[in-house]
This record gives structure tokens, C-alpha cells and sequence, in this order.
């Protein structure tokens, strides 16, 4: 579904983003881990063409993502706060995000409907800008936003911050629902490697801009994550 | 401490992508400085042969006095037009040692450098020089001039203290057309005889120089009520947690008949609706609409045709050039989001284009009654709105592309009122005098109806070519897409 050949990202010298080739199949479950800075979200902007890669490519279904625009109806994310527009409700959001996905105001309070528990009562209905509202519950109008209009493709950069443990949970249903029985490829980023190893059934590691693991998830996946981790810690105390 | 906030409004300046990307309007901003200074010069150096030429019979340094009221009342105005109090983002200042009064009292010592208040000096200064060379003496003249010096720098904390005011107000102009009204009504209906009061008061301070204390005493009276204002403004809550507004939802189906853009369409109408900043400009229109009754009832006006041209583009085109020119910045919040949405660039630059017509066309009907003073002026603004139309609508746009200034339409930044200056109007500029230039040009060389049939003829050729100069904007913008994205995930 995705795949990226020798893409790399510099700012004035520094490269931050390098990687040689990497294939996500239709369908998997994605996450991505890596410290600050190992270049998670300058990895989905790319995908997003929102930023201009510096070498090499990202072809989602065999559509180059900086060539051409075809991608945009079967994909949809969630990077980050700005993806909101903080002086519409909710509802019109959705609605808005519908009209762009080709979904009539039915479609999208149907899709919306199911999500009542994950959004808690907190959401639909009370009659708030989304500017007004919480960071948390923000969040998970921008996240059930990127679900609209039955995406193939869904980038969540950071879904599980800013989450009460409640939602983090449901959240975690919610993905792992999207990637078995809908087929959808979800990609994610996250600090949490609990959370990611439950999720994922596949998790890269990244570090300063390189892949430097690339795992199935399996019941020792978090023991090793964990270990990789820490190991960073040990070295960096020696130097 | 002090050295620590100069550092940081150096850095901040130079740092910000605004000021690296547009070193024309910079230039432009100097420029323009420069032209008044020396006018300033000028009018210092020569005032006084001027009224002795004028008035032969009367004392010069009396006469000036007397026109100090309309000078002071026109420096009010322009500042607040032109000056905002100068911005500083506090928040990250607050959880540090750092007392608050200190904050405050920088902000407002940096303001009392504003070029606004050194621009009096160029003429006061030689006013005062050629006085004193011309007999007057030293010892009185030069109180009158610190005195009118301390005159302008309570002007300059007047003026924030209203646009405190305005800043809550949906009618944002509403405070200063109630101050400077007053004041002008005071005078004009001989209630409190404003202007030779004002006189009055310099010649007795240059008098008696004892009395400079009585307007030293209302400076710091402005100063402190400012520092006030500022200080308890000055908490996170006052910024951060605006109270939460009742969504007022209008019923927007009838867009739908814009077809595919018509998403955008009430978008765009919301986005106008409910925040403050495009609220206040669209408040403006009413103030651009009435634009042509400071001209036309007087005669004087009546015969200068070229003007017709003017008042017609700025009356139909007020929206356009206010709206247009922060196209798309308007919508730089998200702009993240609609780039890696479903949308056609085209639909979204369209539906802001039928915005700025329809405003056109409002405008242009609103402003029939202006018949009233001779059938050529309703020709001639039905010319400007063609042109504005057919023209000026895509060249605003086209200009956008160029747009990099985010705009912050959610957080107002807790010394930031407005957000705009002198740079907005300069924008506008060439849009209104370049019509009203080939307007009058053709008036003089030809007639009348050659000169409204020209703007129509080249309003007409950009309708008639919208298709193919919106797919020209059109890539511009796609051409820019990288380069705008970035700038508006910037904070400054």
C-alpha cells in the first residue's frame, strides 16, 4: 500500500530523515517509535506532501504522493492541533470534513454515532467552538474526523497524548477494529511503547532519521523495545 | 532586565519569517518615513513666513497655537489608524522572576519610541528654532515646546487607552468616532471652545512656564491608567481562557446552490462570522460604504471627476481589499489540514473569489443612493465595480499567493489589539490608484464616458478570461504550497 524508496529529508545540512526503502502492505496495523527529533513526524508530513522530500519518494497505492493528488480521497489524518478549525463546532467540523470525503450530514451522523462512548458525552451536542474545548477532547474530535469518509489510509501522529486512560483504551479497540476487520492501513506514532505493542502488528524504531528496527509484534516485542530504549540511555551516559 | 527584553525584541524582529520575506514593504515602510519627515521639516522651517505672509497683522506664534487643537485631534486619528501598542508575547514571561510592573513598564516605554512621536519633533523643533531667531524669546518658546513634546506623548497613551476600549468592542471604531467626535463637537457648536483653548493653555505655558506641570501631571495620569489596563490584563486566564462563547448557528443551505463550493462557501461565512479580527472588518464597511459622503457634498468635489473613480473603488471594494488581501492567511490555522484534504485548490480559491463579488455587488447597491449628487458618480461607481470585479478581484488573489504572515484568529496574544498597521493600507493602494490614475488620465484626454468605458472594458477582459487567470492563480498558489505551509506553522 505504502511504499518508500530512498527518501530522505535535509534542513540546511542536516539530514533528518533517511531511509532507504521501507513497504507497509494493505491492511497492517503501523507504529512508529523513535525519541524526539528521530524524524516520526517529518516522516508522515512527507506522506502528507506537505513537506518536499529532499530525495526519493513515497508512493501510496502506486500514486506518488508528491506528484499527483490522487491519494488525498482514500487517505486522512490527524497530525496535530492545526489540522482543527477552532471556530467551528464539532459537528460542523465533521460535516465540513464529510463534504470534502463526498458524505452527506446521514453519513457522517452515522459514522459519529458510533463513537458516543469514546467521545463520552463531551463532544457532540454541547454547543462549543472546538477552540473552546479541551486539549483532550480536541483530540478526539481531530481523530474521529480522520475516520470519515472510510479512508484506506489513516495517519494518526501521537493519537494516545493528551488521552484520559479511558479513552486511551477505547482508542486502542477502536484502531486495532479499523486494521482487522475493515482492512484499513493505520499508521502511528507514539512515545507509549505499551500502547504501540498492543496496537501494532508491526513497529519500526527510528533513531536520528534511520530505521534501526523493524519488528512483527509478538509477546517479547515490549521486553525488546524496552531494552533497545534503555540501551540508548547506557551509551549516552558513557559518552 | 531591561537588556534581557531588548535582546528579545531584536531577535524576535529579525527572526521572524515576515520580516526576511518582505524587505520591499519594508523599504517601502522607511520610505514613506523619510517623505514625512521631510514634509515635517518643511512645515517646521517655513511655518513661520507662511503666517506672517498670511496674516500680517497677527502674532505668528498665537495663530499656531490656535490650529495646535486640529493638529493634535488629526494625530489621534492617524494613530489609531496606523499605531498599535507594541506586541509582546508574555506568556512564557509570566512563570519566570520576572516582577510584572517591569513587563508593563517596558511595553509601555518602548511605545513612547515610536516613530509616531519623534515625527512631531521635525517640526516643533525648527518651528521653535526660527521663533527664537526671529525675536521671540528663549525662555518662553522653549517651554512651549517641551510642553507640546509632553501634548504628544499623551496623545500617544490616549490612543491606547481607546483602542483598550475598542479591543471589547464589536464596533471597534466606535470608542475613537466617540472621543475625537466629542472633542471636535465641543468645538464646532462653541459648547467648550476646544480650539482656542488649547491655544490658550500653550500661550500660558509659554507664559509661565510653572504651568508645563498641569500637563506632565495629565501624562502621568495616561501613563499610569494604561499601566493599569496592561497590568490586569496581565494574568494567563485574561489570555489563555477566553470565556466560552454560545454557538450562534445561521442557517447556510442556501450556499448550496454554489455547487461544489459551496462547503467553502459557508466555511468562509463562518469564518468572517465568528471570530473577532474579520467581525471588526466587517463592522469597516459600513465606515467604506459612507466613504463618499466626505466628498461628495461638497462641491468642490463635484467637479473633480477623477475623484468619482476613487471613492467608487474604495466603496465597492472595501470588502475585497480588506478580505482578499489575507487570502489565504485567513485560513493559515489549518492550513496543514486542507492541503492533505480531498480539495481542489481551484474550488477553494473560487468560493473566496464569488465571496469578494457578491461584496462588490452588495456594496455597489448599497451605495445607489449616491445618485443623489449627479448621475455621473452612479456611472462611475458601476464602472469601479466592474473593474473591481474583473481586475482587482484577481489581482488580490494572485497576490496572495505571496501571502507567508500567519494569521491567529483563535488566542488574541494579551497585548496585541488588532494585529494590523500601516502595512495593510499600503497593500491597497495601487488597487485604488491605479483606476482612479487611468480614469482621470482618459477623463482629461478624452471625456467622461471614455474613461468609464475603459475601466469597464478592462473589468469586462478579466471576466471574460476568469477561467483561465484562475487556473494561473491557481498554480501559483500549488507552486507555493510548500513554502506557505511552512510559514504558517510559524509562530511570527
Amino acid at each position: 500500500m505504502i511504499y518508500t524508496k530512498d527518501l530522505s529529508k535535509t534542513y540546511n545540512g542536516t539530514t533528518v530523515l533517511n531511509i532507504e526503502e521501507l513497504s507497509i502492505p494493505k491492511g497492517q496495523s503501523f507504529g512508529l517509535v523513535g525519541n524526539n527529533g528521530a524524524g516520526k513526524t517529518t516522516y508522515f508530513s512527507l506522506l502528507l506532501d506537505l513537506i518536499k522530500p529532499s530525495t526519493g519518494r513515497i508512493t501510496n497505492n502506486d500514486v506518488a504522493v508528491d506528484a499527483s493528488e490522487d491519494w488525498k480521497p482514500f487517505t486522512s489524518a490527524f497530525i496535530d492541533e492545526s489540522f482543527l478549525i477552532g471556530y467551528l463546532t464539532p459537528e460542523e467540523y465533521f460535516y465540513f470534513i464529510g463534504d470534502l470525503r463526498g458524505q452527506n450530514k446521514a453519513d457522517v451522523d452515522a459514522l459519529t454515532s458510533k463513537f458516543e462512548d469514546f467521545f463520552n458525552g463531551e463532544i457532540i451536542g454541547k454547543k462549543k467552538y472546538l477552540r473552546d474545548l479541551s486539549k483532550g477532547n480536541q483530540k478526539k474530535a481531530g481523530i474521529v474526523a480522520a475516520l470519515i469518509g472510510n479512508p484506506e489510509v489513516i495517519i494518526l501522529d501521537e493519537p494516545f497524548a493528551n488521552l484520559d486512560p479511558t479513552t486511551q483504551i477505547r482508542l486502542k479497540q477502536i484502531l486495532k477494529d479499523l486494521a482487522e476487520k475493515q482492512g484499513v492501513t493505520v499508521m502511528v506514532s507514539s512515545h507509549d511503547l505499551m500502547h504501540v505493542t498492543d496496537v501494532c502488528e508491526r513497529i519500526v524504531v527510528l533513531e536520528k532519521g534511520n530505521i534501526v528496527k523493524d519488528l512483527e509484534t509478538n509477546p517479547t516485542t515490549l521486553k525488546e523495545l524496552e531494552a533497545h530504549f534503555a540501551s540508548n540511555l547506557e551509551t549516552s551516559e558513557e559518552e | 532586565m531591561i537588556k534581557h527584553f531588548l535582546n528579545l525584541e531584536w531577535k524576535q524582529y529579525f527572526r521572524s519569517s515576515y520580516w526576511q520575506k518582505s524587505i520591499a514593504l519594508n523599504i517601502l515602510l522607511v520610505l514613506l518615513g523619510l517623505y514625512f519627515v521631510v514634509m515635517f521639516l518643511g512645515l517646521g522651517f517655513g511655518l513661520l513666513f507662511i503666517l506672517k505672509k498670511a496674516l500680517p497683522d497677527k502674532d505668528p506664534f498665537v495663530v499656531a497655537n490656535s490650529f495646535m487643537f486640529f493638529w493634535f485631534l488629526g494625530d489621534l486619528m492617524m494613530r489609531f489608524f496606523l499605531q498599535k501598542l507594541p506586541v509582546m508575547s508574555v506568556k512564557p514571561l509570566l512563570t519566570l522572576p520576572i516582577k510584572r510592573s517591569t513587563i508593563v513598564h517596558f511595553v509601555l516605554g518602548k511605545s513612547a519610541l515610536n516613530f509616531f512621536n519623534f515625527l512631531p519633533l521635525f517640526a516643533v523643533i525648527p518651528f521653535s528654532i526660527m521663533l527664537i531667531r526671529d525675536g521671540y524669546a528663549a525662555s518662553a518658546i522653549l517651554p512651549w515646546m517641551f510642553a507640546v513634546i509632553i501634548v504628544v506623548l499623551i496623545i500617544n497613551f490616549l490612543n491606547f487607552i481607546i483602542e483598550a476600549f475598542s479591543a471589547e468592542k464589536d464596533l471597534s471604531f466606535l470608542p475613537l468616532i466617540i472621543v475625537a467626535g466629542t472633542l471636535f463637537g465641543l468645538d464646532y457648536f462653541n459648547v467648550l471652545p476646544m480650539k482656542s483653548l488649547v491655544g490658550d493653555s500653550l500661550v500660558a505655558i509659554s507664559n509661565n512656564p510653572v504651568y508645563i506641570l498641569i500637563p506632565l501631571l495629565l501624562l502621568a495620569i495616561f501613563y499610569m491608567y494604561n499601566f493599569k489596563i496592561l497590568k490586569d490584563k496581565l494574568f494567563l486566564d485574561s489570555s489563555l481562557k477566553s470565556k466560552v462563547t454560545e454557538v450562534k448557528a445561521a442557517d447556510l443551505s442556501w450556499t448550496k446552490r454554489f455547487g461544489d463550493i459551496a462547503p467553502f462557501m459557508q466555511l468562509d461565512l463562518k469564518l468572517i462570522w465568528r471570530n473577532k479580527r474579520t467581525k471588526s472588518m466587517t463592522m469597516l464597511l459600513f465606515i467604506g460604504l459612507l466613504y463618499g459622503l466626505f466628498f461628495y457634498p461638497q462641491p468642490m468635489y463635484r467637479d473633480m471627476e477623477f475623484m468619482f473613480a476613487f471613492i467608487g473603488v474604495f466603496s465597492t471594494g472595501f470588502f475585497l481589499i480588506n478580505f482578499g488581501q489575507f487570502i489565504p492567511a485567513w485560513d493559515s490555522g489549518y492550513y496543514k489540514m486542507l492541503m492533505s484534504q480531498n480539495i481542489k485548490y481551484e474550488q477553494y480559491l473560487r468560493s473566496k473569489f464569488i465571496l469578494m463579488v457578491m461584496s462588490v455587488v452588495i456594496l455597489f447597491v448599497l451605495g445607489i443612493p449616491y445618485v443623489y449628487f449627479g448621475w455621473k458618480i452612479l456611472i462611475a461607481h458601476f464602472a469601479a465595480a466592474i473593474y473591481n470585479i474583473g481586475v482587482n478581484s484577481h489581482v488580490i488573489l494572485y497576490g496572495g499567493s505571496f501571502n507567508r504572515k500567519k494569521i491567529d484568529l483563535d488566542k488574541k496574544a494579551a497585548f496585541n489589539y488588532q494585529g494590523t498597521g500601516a502595512v495593510q493600507w499600503i497593500i491597497g493602494f495601487p488597487l485604488m490608484l491605479l483606476p482612479m490614475g487611468l480614469f482621470g488620465l482618459v477623463n482629461w484626454l478624452v471625456g467622461f464616458e471614455a474613461a468609464v468605458a475603459l475601466l469597464i472594458i478592462m473589468g469586462v477582459t478579466g471576466i471574460v478570461f476568469h477561467k483561465k487567470l484562475m487556473s494561473f492563480i491557481t498554480k501559483k498558489y500549488l507552486d507555493s504550497k510548500y513554502k506557505m505551509i511552512n510559514a504558517f506553522s510559524q509562530d511570527n
